[in-house]
């Protein structure tokens, strides 16, 4: 039997039937339907609504705020994670495991919590309210939401990466008179650039797509303050599935995009493990 | 310019060049501050403003929130919901985490890249696929209206929205466990003659006990708080299929804030026992991926 090595353990047709029955029955099956629902749509009226005005106003936000807020977290996602490699100091573990709460906080909770603390009148509203910053039901809300739930994913994914970098290397740069930056640029830098990417890339991926947490902070103005997965929703109240599920599959192309870079990143970083001989 | 008051411990520290000068205390002064107040900002004062805004007028009015019967119903459709949901979901990572770790075949890393598929999907997505599926004008919409069948703004919509959004989670916790753990143990209990179901329960289960532990409870959390695509099958009917997540959003709406938050407040519980719950299981020494 060429489709699979043999083994002495039983179950495997039971298990893999079991496995790839439920998947395409729960997602495979469902994901087909978004696609026939778009394509059996004439071009020009799936042009008119992927391409219409407030849909590129959503994706714009959408995609904005998600780049945005996907940066924002490889620069604090890096401080955080080195700071939780790199230093012992009271309440290290704590903050550690705290840094996972947005994977197990639901998502409307996120959303109501940020917008009472980001509101005129909230604990940091009220402080950001005299210079001017509006946080609360602007796109900057949408931001702050959007980094909230994607801050994990580009934790996680640099500590591993931070404890591999061969520290002896950069003592040894140290003690031929590299300053700390040129054996930042130099030495880790290199070492956690896949990593850096594949956490940006996660965070971009989760934002993207985020509902529940935006919805209250936004505002959800059309144009302005409307992200791609509401006006989805708005078709879908207004019964037009048909337009529902073009955007849908706008949005879907582009998850699938990303879990192709995602994939190629991650194969270039164990490549260049290989290269170095680790 | 003096160095901040800092103790260097007497570790590691000690014999790497360049550890106590004043420009690494000072980076590290900075580092530790810029990400206590960066997690501060975002993370703890919403956790804080939860529980704050929950009790804003006290014990009485919290308790007494959860004696709104649309609010009571909202939390018994969600341990509904998560009572069907989770224990198919758990049988289902076993069996795929069985096929993957422990045989070699053809096309398994599509088969993996397919199981990860809803994380990277938008939860509205999740929830309009079954809309398009068992909607009205849905593929199923006419032949399930000819047998008075509901399934979308119905229980069974809800349980299909949230099986779809949470289906990888206890298969990603046990994937990579069991192919670290390999296939010595099994293959000598079934080559002394244990059977397949027996060889399960009695080498492999007490092997994953833990990530299988971890798997559950975060598919459990991630159940129970799904709102994006619950909110899309659901039809918002108060009392009938309004999770609590959704119930949050109503009462959030309507301004009733000590409402809205004592079931937030519910909520973050279970996170935080999550958290907890992860944070044991990685102690038994367990890594994860």
């Amino acid at each position: 039997m060429s489709f699979r090595q043999p083994s002495v353990l039983p179950g495997f047709g039971l298990t893999l039937g079991f496995t790839t029955f439920f998947l395409s029955a729960i997602v495979l099956l469902p994901l087909a339907a978004l696609v026939a629902a778009a394509g059996s749509m004439h071009a020009k009226d799936l042009l008119h609504v992927v391409l219409s005005a407030r849909a590129i106003g959503s994706y714009k936000l959408s995609f904005g705020a998600s780049l945005l807020a996907a940066s924002i977290n490889l620069v604090f996602g890096f401080v955080i994670a080195w700071t939780l490699t790199r230093y012992e100091f009271p309440g290290r573990k704590l903050i550690d495991a705290l840094i996972d709460m947005p994977f197990a906080l639901p998502t409307a909770v996120s959303g109501i919590a940020l917008t009472t603390v980001f509101a005129q009148n909230g604990w940091i509203g009220r402080y950001l309210e005299p210079l001017g910053i509006k946080v609360a039901y602007t796109w900057l809300g949408v931001t702050v939401a959007l980094t909230l739930i994607s801050m994990p994913f580009s934790v996680r994914a640099l500590q591993p990466a931070l404890l591999e970098v061969q520290r002896d290397l950069e003592d040894a740069a140290e003690t031929l008179g590299a300053t700390r930056l040129y054996a930042f640029r130099r030495i880790i830098l290199p070492t956690v650039l896949p990593a850096l990417l594949t956490g940006f890339t996660l965070s971009f991926a989760r934002a993207v797509g985020e509902y529940g947490s935006v919805i209250f902070i936004a505002g959800n103005l059309p144009m302005k303050t409307e992200i791609t997965p509401l006006l989805i929703v708005i078709h879908l109240e207004e019964f037009d599935y048909q337009g529902a599920a073009a955007l849908g599959l706008v949005m879907l192309l582009m998850s699938f995009a990303v879990l192709l870079t995602i994939n190629l990143l991650q194969a270039w970083g164990r490549r260049r493990l290989v290269r170095t001989g680790r | 310019m003096a160095a901040p008051a800092f103790e260097p411990e007497l570790t590691d520290a000690d014999v790497r060049p360049g550890q106590h000068t004043w420009v690494h205390a000072i980076v590290r002064w900075l580092f530790i501050t810029v990400s206590l107040t960066f997690l501060a900002a975002l993370l703890l004062a919403p956790l804080a403003t939860v529980f704050a805004m929950a009790f804003a007028r006290g014990l009485i009015p919290y308790l007494s929130s959860f004696a709104d019967p649309d609010t009571a119903a909202a939390v018994r459709l969600t341990l509904t919901t998560a009572a069907v949901v989770v224990p198919v979901n758990t049988l289902f990572g076993l069996a795929a985490a069985w096929a993957i770790a422990k045989f070699e075949f053809h096309g398994k890393s599509i088969l993996i890249t397919l199981i990860d598929l809803p994380l990277a999907i938008s939860p509205v997505i999740s929830g309009m696929v079954f809309v398009l599926l068992f909607g009205l004008h849905g593929w199923f919409g006419l032949w399930l209206q000819e047998h008075d069948i509901s399934i979308v703004f119905a229980l069974p919509g809800i349980m299909l929205a949230t099986m779809f959004v949470t289906f990888p989670y206890v298969a990603r916790e046990l994937i990579p466990l069991m192919q670290q753990l390999g296939n010595d143990e099994e293959e000598a209990a079934i080559t002394l003659g244990a059977g397949g179901w027996l060889t399960f329960f009695r080498v492999t289960l007490p092997k994953i006990r833990w990530g299988l532990a971890y798997g559950v409870i975060l598919c459990n959390a991630r159940a129970m708080g799904e709102f994006g695509a619950v909110s899309v099958v659901s039809g918002h009917i108060r009392g009938l299929t309004n999770t609590m997540p959704l119930d949050i959003e109503i009462l959030y709406n309507q301004y009733d804030f000590v409402g809205a938050f004592a079931v937030a407040s519910l909520l973050t519980l279970l996170a935080v026992l999550t958290l907890v719950v992860k944070t044991l299981v990685e102690r038994t020494g367990y890594q994860r991926r």
